[in-house]
């Protein structure tokens, strides 16, 4: 028994996600160099740095929308890192992307329902969806959820930048997620968008740990119990909350001067 | 709140009414009911004329252009190939059935060369797609038209299947229960079948999941990926439908004029196919019928009158290009788009004449 455990947890079982001297290079450029990160299965860590340091890099590696040039990625133990982003979303990860990614010619109702759709089966399917059909109620939910209810058969071209934002959530949400990758989710938001925001965060079952990227300090250390400091590709600090705010070197960097 | 799904979902609102986009489409339309009486009852009112060279044509041609419809609606893929598969599909009803060319021809009867028409062309149609989704945009145009433009000239140079320039003539059509099925009037409601079919079930499609999923990919193929869809698998799916529609427009096409040559395939006709779907509106299904009985009149009918003008009457692809420019220019949703439009202007100006009470 103990030798099981301790070769599960040598392959990385224990963690939710597990990263690996990840490196990313654009042509002669590295946006991300030997990165090593895990995080718990249920942790909530932000992810700071000034712009350029890497972060959304990072969620591409993670999701596959880029792969990493070396390094390797673990999700929940599994080795994801030549996986195509669609069989690392059906195993439990998602994401949302800091310029809205969403499908403007589709009603709000379409895009939950896509989303709820392509984590379960049937993704071909010819059928229309019945009266009673569970991913058309988990949609309904999720649409309640983040607020859109009373704008869930308008087209997503005609929605406000805010109502977009909480969409992007929306479609994250989908399906059974295990760990979610929020980049920058509070971009553009009004203080009470923002409150909602962080309500619909904290309010997450225990269970789905996720990694954010805000610049927004107020939001981001009210979401996390840890953070990930990076700079120039490379992860320059970790810790908790206030090790980090304190800290002078990261002051210099990024809540002094650096912050653009 | 719970966002979690993981859970069964609690239901809540279980009375509650389905969006009326989920209906089936068109079902309160008294113009629809009106235009589908008169499709029926088109036998007692057209000479078979009518019937045949003008209603008959416009819905092969509409059913082909539909398939680019479906692609280029629906999966923001324009294909040239699509006039290419339905040739493949009327040549293989030719090759595979009875023809004045036995040296070619294997025999069969309809019911089998038809299955095995189908099948190839969607397989032809299919490989092809899965070439053209490794591309986007342009790229896919110009993939697709290679494929057009090579099957032509292969058809053009192979005679040992395709019997060269002359192509294969007298193509067999079906007669069983007593009746000549290329004889006017059951022709005509062959093709008046197929083409529902082939309209209901775009329309139906577009709606369910794999329909909406299509549309998803054509709006964010990255974020679809993103939420646990396979595009690349979805789009060559996309393609596999519309050739198996475009294939069934290829049987009846061949039937219609009882031959195959390269002439129906060429890349002039391949294009033909996208004018027809842009003119008439690339975002419904019932675009590529008004595009293509547009096409078909001015194909019948622009020749005597621009003889009459004193022009060349072959110059009718003239006036269709103008169309198709205007179309470009002012109404990048077809005909459909400039209809739409024109309804949305009159409710309004109804709704101002009645003071503003809403239409009447």
């Amino acid at each position: 028994m103990d030798s099981v455990a301790q070769r599960l947890s040598a392959v990385g079982a224990g963690a939710a996600l597990e990263l690996r001297g990840v490196t990313r290079l654009f042509g002669a450029l590295a946006a991300l160099t030997d990165v090593t990160i895990t995080v718990r299965p249920g942790e909530r860590r932000a992810v700071l740095g000034s712009n350029g340091a890497g972060k959304t890099t990072l969620f591409n590696c993670i999701t596959g929308d880029f792969p990493p040039s070396s390094g390797t990625i673990r999700f929940f133990g599994e080795d994801v890192t030549h996986f195509p982003p669609y069989e690392r979303i059906r195993r439990g990860l998602r994401r949302t992307y800091q310029i809205s990614a969403l499908f403007p010619g589709l009603t709000v109702q379409d895009n939950v329902y896509l989303a709820c759709r392509g984590v379960s089966r049937g993704r071909f399917s010819f059928l229309r969806p019945g009266q009673n059909d569970a991913l058309m109620h988990a949609a309904d939910n999720l649409v309640q959820a983040v607020h859109l209810s009373a704008v869930k058969d308008q087209r997503v071209a005609e929605l406000a930048h805010g109502q977009q934002r909480q969409l992007e959530i929306a479609l994250a949400l989908a399906g059974a997620p295990r760990f979610v990758l929020f980049d920058e989710p509070a971009a553009g938001l009004s203080p009470t968008e923002r409150a909602e925001l962080i309500e619909i965060l904290t309010s997450l079952p225990a269970h789905i740990g996720y990694i954010i990227i805000e610049h927004d300090m107020d939001v981001a250390l009210r979401v996390v119990e840890s953070v990930t400091m990076m700079h120039n590709g490379r992860v320059f600090k970790e810790g908790l909350p206030e090790e980090i705010q304190s800290d002078p070197e990261v002051q210099e960097l990024y809540l002094g001067g650096g912050h653009e | 709140m719970s966002l979690a799904h993981d859970a069964p979902v609690a239901v809540g609102r279980t009375t509650k009414a389905q969006p009326a986009a989920r209906t089936w489409p068109e079902i309160n339309n008294p113009a629809a009911w009106a235009v589908a009486a008169i499709l029926l009852i088109m036998p007692l009112i057209a000479s078979s004329f009518f019937l045949i060279e003008i209603f008959a044509t416009t819905l092969i041609l509409g059913t082909m252009a539909l398939s680019l419809m479906f692609l280029a609606g629906y999966g923001g893929m324009v294909s040239l190939m699509q006039l290419t598969i339905a040739g493949f599909s009327a040549y293989m009803v030719a090759v595979f059935g009875v023809s004045g060319n036995p040296n070619i021809s294997l025999g069969w009867p309809w019911w089998l060369a038809v299955p095995m028409a189908l099948a190839l062309a969607t397989a032809f149609g299919t490989l092809g797609g899965a070439l053209a989704v490794r591309t986007e945009g342009i790229y896919t145009i110009m993939i697709t038209l290679a494929i057009g433009a090579a099957f032509y000239y292969f058809t053009n140079q192979n005679w040992a299947i395709f019997n060269g320039h002359t192509g294969i003539n007298t193509v067999a059509t079906p007669h069983f229960w007593g009746v000549n099925w290329r004889a006017d009037i059951p022709f005509y409601y062959i093709v008046l079948a197929v083409a529902a079919l082939c309209y209901f079930a775009v329309e139906y499609l577009s709606r369910a999941p794999f329909g909406l999923a299509l549309q998803g990919v054509r709006d964010n193929p990255r974020r679809m990926a993103a939420l646990g869809f396979n595009v690349n698998a979805h789009r060559v799916a996309a393609y596999a439908f519309a050739s198996f529609v475009a294939a069934l427009a290829g049987v009846l096409q061949v039937w219609n004029y009882r031959q195959i040559s390269p002439g129906s395939v060429s890349v002039g006709a391949c294009i033909d196919v996208l004018i027809i779907a842009v003119v008439g509106g690339i975002t419904r299904p019932i675009g590529p019928f008004i595009g293509a009985l547009i096409f078909v009149l001015l194909r019948t009918f622009a020749l005597d009158f621009l003889v009459r003008l004193g022009l060349d009457g072959n110059r009718f692809r003239l006036l269709i290009g103008l169309g198709f420019l205007a179309i470009v220019f002012w109404s990048s949703d077809g005909v459909i788009g400039l209809w739409q439009r024109w309804r949305q202007h009159q409710r309004r100006e109804v709704s101002r004449a009645s003071g503003g009470r809403g239409h009447g």
